[in-house]
């Protein structure tokens, strides 16, 4: 299916958001070029607002924008989003309850040249520890438009990881989605694959079919809310599948991984494994060859859950 | 210009604000006294004369706004919006208890008459920025003031915010430096120097003036002047005494958070007369 510039989605759909709702505005630091906001400067420069190379000013301005009544979408490269202006995020935006959109790009491996400065893996663990926060990372342009419009519809802050380059869509044009609520991609009764975010969505389906050519049915689910996370969903899948593999592209331990092993551990332990980033900082490379060096991809997703199964059925 | 009555009036409000902020900490038992006395007779000035506001309708969209970005000198604002009608006098008793509406730093989602939340030094400019801006989009003429420390002036989001209000030509944005020249580890000269601050300000492209802090009538001609600007954001740097008005904590530097009882603090309202 033809690719679509996921910032191109986003953009569009904060103009659409704009024209019904004055409210919406624009925030960036000097990124406003790689976030592909331009076109919604355009068409409404005072609602668009560059606060130049200052991301805890970023952060802080959207807050006194939302206690001023406005809706800010305020965007950085996920790295300094969570990292620089985690403080700021934390006291000014959600410690005081207001109504910030922080979105962070170019998540994980997704940063490719930048390298390690620039690669944010612990984004999510970092976010995950802010009470009542919404975490969302869509998968594809038909699920980015959907959550960006679900994100400006609820009162309170939001963290979206933002993967703006091309991809594919997965869904149907107008699918719906709920923040909080997984989408089942595929059933199956051997494994259960909870995926994250554009790159490893895709992944976990092409794990799903080399599982198939093996004899074993994988259920996939895109996650694409971390919190609040679909326990329900997890659980009636960890009831009918009896195992799970993660799959992200972030830390396991603070992010979707994490999330789920902290649920089930407590709930109904069930036999996990991990596709992720194990305790590593990011470097350069092409996209290509940083997932097949930090092994995100189809063969190390079925491997593992193949290692699972066959764990289970002996 | 004050009429020598407003000046007597507003004065005894900055009294009775330094007498309830003594109370409500020496009632704790232990507080931000000094930085809390640095302002009274600002909040005095902004809260008896100078701000548009309403306090039976604290949410009131045509009000003017503070942010107090130094917020740990919230009991003295506490004191102000007690004394103004916003809550009863007598929740002053619950400064820090457990389930308070009055926590020792400011929370907009807690006290009403409390515009921002703060207390991690250097946000409030920031937020006080994006306020000013959400309210001139919204073609309210409302003011927004805020008020940082000298001390807290060495946290770069500061910086960052001046550059944006004066960028953004934010003219309905006042804020104040509380220049107590003291800070937690001593003299602010001697910590982290701030070099020439009205320069700074000045070189960043704010209209910035330099008054008594405890001079009622001075600091209202500079809100003034302040008002009259337009196309640029306003800085008046306050030269305060942290601790002023109690003399068993004024000028020293060990005021910051003090401990002191209730009998400590009686003395001091008594000697404010």
């Amino acid at each position: 299916m033809e690719t679509k510039e996921m910032r191109a989605v986003y953009c569009d759909t904060l103009i659409e958001l704009a024209q019904s709702d004055e409210r919406i505005m624009v925030v960036e630091a000097d990124l406003m070029r790689a976030t592909g906001t331009m076109k919604f400067k355009e068409a409404y420069p005072e609602r668009a607002v560059d606060v130049g190379v200052a991301e805890a000013n970023l952060v802080g301005v959207s807050s006194g924008l939302s206690a001023g009544g406005k809706i800010p979408f305020a965007a950085t490269f996920g790295c300094f989003a969570s990292r620089r202006a985690f403080d700021q995020f934390f006291l000014s935006a959600n410690y005081a309850k207001l109504n910030v959109k922080l979105v962070g790009t170019d998540p994980g491996i997704s940063a490719a040249f930048n390298g390690g400065t620039h690669m944010p893996f612990e984004d999510i663990g970092l976010m995950r520890m802010i009470p009542d926060l919404t975490i969302v990372e869509p998968s594809d342009p038909v699920s980015l438009k959907a959550l960006t419009k679900a994100a400006a519809q609820i009162e309170g802050c939001v963290y979206m990881r933002l993967h703006r380059k091309a991809v594919a869509p997965l869904y149907e044009e107008g699918e719906p989605f709920t923040l909080g609520k997984g989408k089942v991609l595929a059933d199956g009764s051997d494994v259960t694959i909870i995926a994250l975010g554009a790159i490893l969505v895709p992944e976990a389906l092409k794990a799903r079919q080399l599982l198939t050519q093996q004899g074993y049915e994988a259920a996939v689910i895109d996650m694409h809310t971390v919190k609040p996370l679909d326990e329900e969903l997890i659980l009636s899948y960890a009831r009918k599948t009896g195992c799970i593999v993660t799959a992200e592209n972030h830390q396991t331990s603070g992010g979707l991984g994490g999330a789920v092993a902290h649920l089930l551990s407590q709930t109904h332990p069930t036999p996990m494994a991990m596709v992720g980033i194990h305790d590593e900082f990011g470097q350069v490379g092409t996209q290509a060859w940083l997932a097949d060096h930090y092994r995100l991809t189809a063969e190390e997703i079925s491997r593992k859950a193949l290692a699972l199964i066959k764990g289970r059925k002996e | 210009m004050l009429t020598s009555q407003e000046l007597q009036q507003l004065s005894d409000f900055a009294k009775e604000i330094r007498k309830k902020t003594l109370y409500a900490i020496g009632n704790l038992g232990v507080g931000h006294i000094g930085g809390s006395l640095s302002i009274a007779d600002l909040l005095a000035l902004l809260y008896g004369k100078v701000m548009r506001i309403d306090p039976d309708n604290p949410q009131w969209e045509q009000r003017d706004l503070l942010v107090l970005s130094k917020g740990h000198a919230g009991p003295a604002l506490y004191a102000t919006l007690a004394l103004k009608g916003y809550f009863p006098l007598s929740e002053l008793d619950t400064l820090n208890v457990g389930g308070t509406n009055l926590p020792s730093h400011c929370d907009r989602t807690k006290t009403p008459g409390i515009d921002m939340t703060t207390g991690s030094l250097g946000q409030g400019l920031s937020a006080a920025c994006g306020l000013a801006y959400a309210r001139r989009v919204d073609g309210n003429t409302c003011h927004v003031y805020a008020i940082i420390g000298d001390g807290e002036s060495q946290e770069g989001q500061n910086w960052e915010a001046a550059m944006f209000a004066s960028h953004y030509k934010l003219d309905h944005l006042i804020t104040f430096t509380d220049n107590n020249k003291m800070q937690i580890d001593g003299l602010t000269e001697q910590i982290m120097g701030l070099g020439d601050l009205e320069a700074k300000w000045n070189s960043f492209g704010w209209f910035t003036q330099r008054v008594d802090g405890h001079d009622l009538k001075a600091m209202d001609e500079a809100i003034e002047r302040a008002k009259a600007q337009s196309g640029k954001p306003s800085m008046i740097i306050l030269d305060t005494i942290k601790g002023k008005g109690a003399s068993f904590c004024e000028g020293k530097v060990t005021n910051h958070n003090m401990n002191f009882d209730l009998q400590t603090a009686n003395a001091a309202i008594a000697e404010l007369g």
